[in-house]
């Protein structure tokens, strides 16, 4: 095992009655490192989280801590703190005493704890707020007392559901640069549960996309974003068009009526498989250049970019162009064999199909959803 | 998991004995008293005996209809103007009505009482202008009269609490849609009050139908109601077996009472806000 | 919905404000009448205040009425804001509403039943032990415990329920064991209910006359005991004198609800 492990899961079941909130997960987190746990609502994100906090015992499977196991350690003894979705600041304190709180409990002398919370509130950028109450905090310096009340306890590890999810874009935008920061200069452990696709890829080292309590994918966010492992991780981390493909020869697919070449390897002769091609590797030509052509359905202005949609032989495609199409013209299509990755079959094979049903709301309605 | 559940039941476990002996036993004994005699020993005498009682039980529940209805048609509009009127003044005057409430029921129908005696301030009044003093102690309309004094405001505070609940926003829209003032009270907000409505008469209907003190002191004992009737078993006559049993079925009553109400309702909701300030 | 009132609806309103309180005022006005009367105003006087102090039985049924309320209130509130966190923490539906429903008895109950079963219950265990008179100061504060509870428990509850359930986790990951989380953290939240259901209960206890005129036996009596007897005997101001000291114990003790509940409201609107 390796050395700098500090957080290792092996084998862990969880489930309420007859549903399977995680199956079989296993995962190892290593020190100093900021790693995003990803996926949809009820994806067993959150309750990963619980188990390694202490707030939800793991019906089999080991939680292990610096090489201890702690699967009977009960949560105030453990050396992992939480910020939670909604803070959960005592309501009945001030900024003060609620950054104290977990400091008093370890009977930690005055003047210690009063160089500790302003070290805190230091750190969080919340200078002389120290006597407010919470109630008269805006929602992002609620944030920022929940991540100096968490870190005074000085953890391992910190974990994060979901912290930013009730922040609007901007202050959102604002605390992932901030909390980057923070864990880099306290440089311990973050474990981030969040939803939110972007924000995983822009702040963590390692992501960890789930689905149905089952982990899909680990990699870093290149990994995940060019790499996807099957449909799913494709289809929820950014845009994709899915093709169901069947393998010519190795490094070569045929689609659309076309012969690709592709760089990935090793697949049978007449292997099915699921290719993935992201919107933006597309190139947008004549007909008459284009390796495949089609019509052009629906444009749509984004600001950087048009976003296309281009019927294939009844497939719809997306594709990110910066120059404007009209609806009903034919346009050719390059694409260039590092833009084409294979994936082997998996469940979600054939689950995402065209973006002939595509809409900006229903992304929109699955983020308001909330975990749990 | 398993841990917390179990922690959670001994908290709530004082409580729960505590029902079981001075809740449902009591309930079990007015059961076991009903069916035995003084010696007791099973009999069906009790039961038997209530049908000497036929008329002190229609009478109860007849005065108890007619007080929650002048309740009602009294208390509605009152809640519907309070809630009605501005914020400010609203917290105030519904202050004044729960004020009654909270005073002891003896206080209130003790000040009714010397408002109407042969003696009282108003027949005084009266002699004073030259006329012959009025009897009005010792009548039904008396009996009535304190009940409804009594009760009003527990008809009315439900009421208020649902109507300020009301989204105004309905109304607008119900007049939006074409709906003339009438239409809106009919069609909108009484429906939409229903279950303060509820609660409220439950609220007059069960304490009108039950009282003891109120016909005892407005009525002069001539008007027998069935709460004076048990009373009198317990304390005068000193026979705690007709009583439990008259007690049983005055619950009877009103658990059938209730039903009835709440199946022609067809109401789901909890009819409740109505004693919590 | 509030908009502005036309006249009649003000005149509806006060008069019906002048049949409720009518009454009541006529009653305090000749608490301090001079003479005998109660029909007649001839002089200002304490004097009707001066004889309740002189009144021996009046003075002990306050004593009682005040030790019935504070202990039943405070053994109410104990027992039903720990039953209350028990409840809310309960998964069981059934077992939870069969609990709630019994709680809620003494509540849908004509109090006249709720008075006398009890009553039946504490004779029929009286002559099971064969103890000769057993109504007296116990079984009263027995009484009052049992229907004040379901006021301490439904005012605990919504308080349990709004509180983040967060919040107690959040203390565990900062060190607390359970035990010490509910005392720092959750009973600090739900504190304001469980205060209202305090004076809720003690307000209840003061003023219930049907309940403890079964349970109480001739040794104790209560104030609105007291002042039931006394109606037996011709009105006299001084009845009226007690009457009006209960009336305005009431007006302070419900203006002290109002008050906490405001202050409720005011902190909830804060927090959005």
């Amino acid at each position: 095992m390796e050395k700098d492990i500090i957080i290792d899961l092996k084998n862990i079941d969880v489930s309420y009655g007859e549903n399977k909130i995680l199956d079989n997960i296993s995962l190892y987190i290593r020190d100093k490192e900021f790693i995003t746990l990803l996926g949809p609502s009820g994806c067993g994100k959150t309750t990963t989280l619980r188990v390694i906090a202490g707030f939800t015992q793991p019906d089999c499977g080991d939680v292990i801590f610096n090489g201890k196991k702690i699967n009977d350690l009960p949560p105030y003894k453990r050396q992992v703190n939480t910020i939670f979705q909604k803070y959960a600041l005592f309501p009945h304190l001030n900024v003060f005493e609620n950054i104290a709180f977990g400091l008093r409990l370890k009977k930690k002398s005055d003047k210690e704890i009063k160089e500790r919370v302003a070290e805190m509130l230091e750190l969080v950028n919340l200078k002389g707020f120290s006597k407010r109450n919470i109630d008269s905090l805006s929602g992002g310096q609620q944030q920022r007392v929940a991540i100096a009340r968490a870190l005074a306890n000085d953890p391992k590890v910190l974990l994060l559901d979901e912290p930013l999810a009730a922040l609007d874009l901007k202050l959102r935008k604002d605390m992932q640069v901030e909390l980057k920061n923070i864990q880099q200069k306290l440089g311990i452990t973050f474990i981030f549960v969040t939803h939110d696709q972007e924000e995983a890829l822009s702040m963590s080292d390692t992501v960890v996309v789930m689905d149905n309590g089952v982990i899909q994918q680990i990699g870093t966010p290149q990994d995940i974003y060019n790499e996807p492992k099957n449909a799913f991780v494709a289809d929820f981390i950014g845009e994709s068009n899915i093709l169901d493909v069947v393998m010519k020869e190795d490094f070569r697919a045929r689609f659309s009526g076309h012969t690709f070449q592709c760089l990935d390897k090793g697949f049978g002769t007449g292997e099915a498989v699921d290719v993935v091609i992201r919107p933006e590797d597309i190139v947008v030509t004549t007909p008459d250049k284009g390796m495949i052509s089609g019509t052009v359905t629906s444009v749509t202005f984004k600001g950087v970019h048009y976003e296309i949609i281009v019927d294939i032989r009844g497939f719809k495609w997306m594709i990110q162009s910066i120059h404007e199409q009209q609806v009903g013209d034919e346009i050719g299509l390059v694409i260039e064999p590092d833009s084409i990755h294979i994936m082997k079959k998996s469940i979600y094979s054939g689950k995402f199909g065209d973006y002939s049903s595509f809409s900006d709301e229903i992304d929109h309605l699955s983020d308001i959803e909330e975990e749990e | 998991m398993e841990k917390k559940t179990l922690s959670a039941k001994l908290l709530a476990s004082p409580h729960i004995v505590w029902s079981v002996l001075f809740i449902i036993a009591p309930l079990i004994m007015v059961a076991y008293y009903s069916f035995t005699n003084a010696d007791g020993n099973f009999t069906l005498e009790n039961i038997k005996a209530l049908s000497d009682y036929k008329e002190v039980f229609l009478n109860s529940i007849w005065y108890g209809i007619v007080a929650t209805l002048i309740c009602l048609v009294i208390a509605y509009p009152t809640a519907y103007f309070i809630a009605r009127s501005k914020a400010r003044v609203q917290s105030t005057m519904i202050m004044l009505v729960m004020l009654p409430m909270w005073t002891s029921l003896i206080v209130r129908t003790y000040s009714i009482m010397s408002l109407i005696e042969n003696t009282g301030i108003i027949n005084t009044f009266i002699q004073k202008l030259g006329f012959e003093p009025i009897q009005m102690i010792n009548t039904s309309g008396a009996v009535i009269l304190g009940m409804v004094y009594d009760f009003l405001p527990f008809m009315i505070l439900p009421i208020y609490s649902v109507l300020t609940k009301l989204d105004n926003k309905l109304v607008e829209a119900a007049h939006d849609l074409g709906a003339d003032k009438i239409t809106v009270l009919t069609k909108i907000v009484l429906p939409l009050s229903r279950s303060g409505i509820l609660s409220g008469i439950t609220m007059v209907f069960v304490p009108s139908v039950s009282t003891f003190y109120i016909s005892q002191k407005l009525g002069g004992g001539n008007f027998a109601l069935v709460g004076e009737i048990i009373e009198g078993q317990f304390v005068t006559s000193n026979n705690f077996n007709l009583g439990a049993s008259l007690s049983l079925v005055l619950m009877v009553l009103i658990l059938i009472c209730m039903a009835v109400m709440n199946h022609f309702s067809g109401d789901e909701e909890e009819s409740s806000g109505g004693l919590m300030p | 919905m509030s908009t502005k009132m036309n006249v009649s609806s003000k005149i509806y309103l006060g008069l019906v404000y002048f049949f409720l309180y009518a009454p009541i005022i006529v009653l305090i006005v000749f608490s301090f009448n001079e003479s005998t009367s109660t029909s007649v105003m001839s002089g200002f006087s304490f004097k009707w205040y001066g004889e309740l102090l002189r009144d021996a039985d009046t003075i002990n049924a306050v004593k009682n009425t005040l030790l019935i309320a504070v202990v039943s209130s405070v053994c109410a509130t104990v027992l039903g804001t720990a039953a209350a966190v028990g409840i809310d923490k309960m998964r069981n539906k059934y077992l939870r509403s069969a609990i709630m429903n019994t709680t809620n008895i003494p509540m849908m109950n004509p109090e006249i039943v709720t008075g006398i079963s009890l009553l039946l219950l504490f004779a029929f265990s009286s002559q099971l032990l064969g103890i000769k008179n057993a109504l007296g100061l116990h079984t009263l504060i027995i009484a009052h415990i049992t229907f004040v509870l379901p006021y301490v428990i439904l005012s605990v509850l919504p308080k349990l329920h709004q509180m983040d359930h967060h919040l107690s986790e959040a203390a565990m990951d900062l060190g607390c064991t359970p035990v010490k989380s509910f005392f720092k953290v959750v009973l600090p939240s739900i504190m304001p209910g469980i205060l209202t259901g305090f004076i809720m209960a003690f307000t209840l206890s003061l003023d219930d006359f049907v309940i403890s005129y079964f349970v109480s036996g001739p040794e104790w009596q209560t104030l609105p005991i007291r002042l039931f007897s006394m109606t037996k005997k011709r009105v006299k101001p001084d009845m009226y004198a007690l009457s009006t000291l209960i009336f305005f114990v009431m007006l302070v003790l419900l203006m002290l609800i109002n008050f906490m509940q405001a202050r409720g409201d005011k902190k909830k609107e804060k927090d959005k």
